[in-house]
């Protein structure tokens, strides 16, 4: 399944509660979330662990928009807005974690 | 209508602080009218929400906690609680008001992956 999250993992809590429960799917980040995604941060070793059972991507644009692309974690993949709509398609169920 | 889907609602926030555990037993309670097959998953704040003996005069608040008693009678019997969650929280299956069946981490992950749909309050 798809997992999207869209907060601050410094601020809130989705992003670890989701990474406790998840145990194989794909994780993207969007909005504040893609803080996650970048080297350097306090969730970076977290996140690595994360990317051993679970596919982790992030919305670039939001990545840019925060001026951060180019600090992406190794092994996240991208998407664009196309590709987000391909992997909602693509996965059986999503939960957009609040 | 045979097309039944698999719902699953997830509970993460604590009772009257936000209104997110108040509008979930709405759209719980829409969705079994529609005689779908509706699960209830409690976990971080949300197991607050099944603690006994909620009073809740003192603010003026509606106590909505009967309700998830009064689900049984909409044939909404799967309520599950994360065991990580609710020790996190110095609770016990006897705290809560309602029979439910407590789960690991990895089995409510695993049950997440099986649902149609989830919806997350």
């Amino acid at each position: 399944m798809l997992h999207i999250i869209n907060k601050s993992p410094l601020s809130n809590g989705a992003l670890d509660s989701c990474l406790r429960v998840a145990e194989s799917g794909e994780i993207l980040l969007i909005e504040d979330a893609v803080y996650a995604a970048t080297k350097g941060s306090a969730l970076e070793g977290k996140m690595k662990e994360a990317m051993d059972k679970l596919k982790v991507l992030v919305l670039l644009p939001d990545l840019e928009a925060r001026g951060l692309a180019d600090r992406i974690i190794e092994g996240v993949a991208t998407v664009d807005y196309g590709g987000f709509v391909d992997l909602v398609a693509s996965n059986k169920n999503c939960q957009s974690w609040l | 209508m045979s097309d039944i889907k698999k719902f699953m609602f997830v509970n993460r926030k604590a009772p009257y602080g936000t209104i997110y555990a108040l509008e979930s037993l709405e759209v719980v309670l829409i969705t079994a009218a529609f005689d779908q097959e509706v699960s209830l998953a409690f976990m971080d704040d949300g197991v607050y929400q099944l603690k006994k003996g909620q009073q809740t005069k003192g603010i003026e608040t509606k106590n909505f906690s009967p309700t998830y008693r009064a689900l049984e009678g909409y044939d909404i019997e799967k309520l599950y609680v994360e065991k990580e969650s609710m020790e996190a929280r110095g609770l016990s299956e006897g705290d809560l008001l309602v029979d439910v069946t407590v789960l690991g981490k990895k089995e409510i992950g695993e049950l997440m992956d099986q649902q149609d749909v989830v919806l997350s309050f």
